[in-house]
């Protein structure tokens, strides 16, 4: 089922609507944001110089560090009697990141997940359990009133407690998982252990997962975790722009459709800054042409990805955004080499002997950097020999993949921690 | 007759061998014999037991990677070239032995465990020619 009538829109009205909205944004931003005035007068830019879409590039970005200089309200662009919500990132360095919705802002954000919801094939028929934290973070209120928007029953477990959250899952026959897909094999993987085989005795037949990315052979985890017949689709957002429901997958599963009358998508060259055609790979940027509270200009989101504007099979005409293929503040630079956390991912998950979960430490030695790769073992086995070869195939394919050499260690099953939100597996270790 | 050895993945790391041992004392498994041979970051830990199923089945539920492996426990007669004629028998069958270490010197005899290629084959020699193998509840 498709949610709203936006996402079917021609190219020519899209591009209408987007432009009205974000000549008004713009406009606005300028009157009631100073941080954003001083900004585009530094660049000499003023609102009536947004005439296209194409000017958008006039316009200077926002970063996260622009966030943090006005920390905690500095780029609102309502007073705060307007305000009725306020959440904050994470935060793991410095102070968080605020942001702030007004009543029209969660509708708009209900509506944004509602359809990502039916995208990933959920209904008012659905039981929805909702295992993301309850709290400052976006993703669980924020699905949490996208699916209850559609009708579906909410289960708000939060996250925590792996066993009371299987018994619900038992006894409110849960249909929809929300969950990060670390965290939904670590839930498959507690269920086995008390005996409970997630696919037979479960009634999971949706997966809407997010916050972490969502790679193919971490979706092939899933199914020989959940079942081959659950729907598993991986949505995208961020608590800056608004938090999930930016974009989210259909069941075509040929990358996340964009809720892009609300928010406005670009591909930009990361360390030029220079926009790229349709279909590069890049960084991107995305402009909120639809926010009150928090109307942020050309975001830098740091996520790597391409774009692409053929209508879709399921009949959807929202631009899509290819499955994201790192961070660019993930990436690591080893011994000058470039290295997404996602390529060792996939390398892992290809060899049948090691599980999903796995933990990267980048060291220095002297001037040598030194990446070791810690991987539980999935398979017991006799043989000293069998070891070792498990350990030179996974380097031997790292090797290929990366071009770098890795230190292989395995360890014995559950030794690495298993992460109930964002899944942390990168140590670097090297001093700065 | 074969007998089943507890194989359990361990890793070079301060204190885990202690709790393997934990877990074994905590489920009252006693333990005949065991092997590690040196490694750098992981190995395996080999254990004959009295009650290996159990011993498995409790440090599987702890989280480590064990499994059963069939063996052989045989009497060694404690003379020179005693564990060479076994050998041989073997040997002479096209049976390779993966690995091997000893178990216990009781007056004439000495006891090995041996882990060979083909463990049905090797059942029927050893019975053929007189080797006696020892099961693990009988020591």
């Amino acid at each position: 089922m498709i949610w709203s009538k936006e996402e079917t829109l021609t190219r020519a009205d899209m591009e209408a609507l987007q432009l009205e909205r974000l000549k008004e944004t713009v406009a606005r931003v300028y009157e009631k944001v100073p941080y954003y005035r001083a900004k585009m007068d530094t660049i000499g830019v003023k609102p009536q110089d947004i005439q296209s879409l194409a000017d958008l590039s006039k316009l200077p970005f926002t970063t996260k560090q622009d966030m943090r200089d006005s920390y905690p309200f500095g780029l609102f662009a309502v007073g705060q009697d307007e305000i009725v919500r306020i959440h904050a990132s994470s935060g793991t360095t410095g102070k968080p990141t605020v942001v702030g919705y007004t009543r029209g802002d969660l509708e708009t954000w209900t509506d944004c997940v509602s359809r990502i919801a039916c995208m990933g094939g959920a209904s008012h028929k659905d039981v929805a359990q909702i295992c993301f934290g309850y709290g400052m973070f976006t993703g669980a209120l924020g699905l949490h009133y996208g699916l209850e928007k559609i009708g579906a029953a909410i289960v708000p477990s939060s996250t925590g407690n792996s066993e009371k959250q299987l018994m619900y899952m038992q006894d409110f026959r849960t249909s929809l998982l929300v969950a990060t897909p670390s965290y939904a094999l670590r839930l498959a993987e507690v269920a086995r252990g008390l005996g409970i085989h997630p696919e037979k005795d479960l009634n999971v037949k949706i997966a809407l997962v997010g916050s972490e990315l969502l790679t193919d052979a971490m979706r092939e985890e899933m199914h020989l975790a959940w079942g081959r017949d659950v729907m598993i689709t991986s949505n995208y957002g961020m608590s800056e722009l608004m938090g999930p429901g930016v974009s989210g997958e259909c069941l075509e599963h040929c990358g996340m459709h964009i809720n892009e009358d609300y928010f406005l998508p670009e591909i930009i060259d990361s360390e030029t800054g220079e926009v790229l055609p349709a279909g590069e790979k890049g960084e991107l940027v995305i402009t909120c042409i639809k926010k009150e509270g928090l109307p942020l200009i050309r975001y830098r989101t740091k996520d790597i990805t391409r774009l692409f504007y053929e209508p879709c099979a399921c009949g959807r005409t929202t631009c899509r955004m290819e499955n994201l293929s790192g961070r660019s503040d993930d990436m690591l630079k080893i011994r000058g080499v470039n290295v997404f956390p996602g390529q060792i991912e996939e390398v892992v998950l290809s060899i049948p002997e090691l599980g999903p979960h796995y933990e990267i430490v980048v060291e220095r030695e002297g001037y040598t950097d030194k990446l070791t790769v810690r991987v539980e073992l999935n398979k017991e086995t006799d043989s000293f020999a069998e070891l070792q070869r498990i350990e030179a195939a996974t380097r031997n394919k790292l090797k290929v993949v990366l071009g770098l050499d890795a230190k292989i260690r395995l360890e014995s099953p559950n030794t690495l921690q298993r992460f109930e939100d964002k899944a942390k597996r990168v140590k670097d270790l090297r001093k700065v | 007759m074969v007998t089943k050895q507890i194989s359990v993945f361990i890793e070079n790391r301060k204190g885990r061998l202690g709790e393997i041992l934990d877990v074994l004392k905590g489920n009252s498994v006693n333990i005949l014999s065991m092997s590690l041979a040196d490694t750098t970051e992981y190995g395996i830990l080999r254990i004959i037991s009295d009650k290996p199923q159990e011993g498995k089945n409790a440090l599987a539920a702890a989280g480590f990677s064990a499994m059963l492996t069939e063996i052989f426990i045989l009497k060694v007669p404690h003379t020179p070239g005693g564990l060479h004629n076994i050998l041989h028998a073997i040997s002479e069958e096209e049976i390779n032995v993966e690995y091997m270490y000893g178990l216990s010197v009781d007056g004439e005899n000495a006891s090995i465990v041996i882990k060979t290629s083909d463990p049905e084959k090797a059942d029927i020699i050893f019975a053929k020619r007189g080797i006696e193998t020892i099961s693990f509840c009988k020591i």
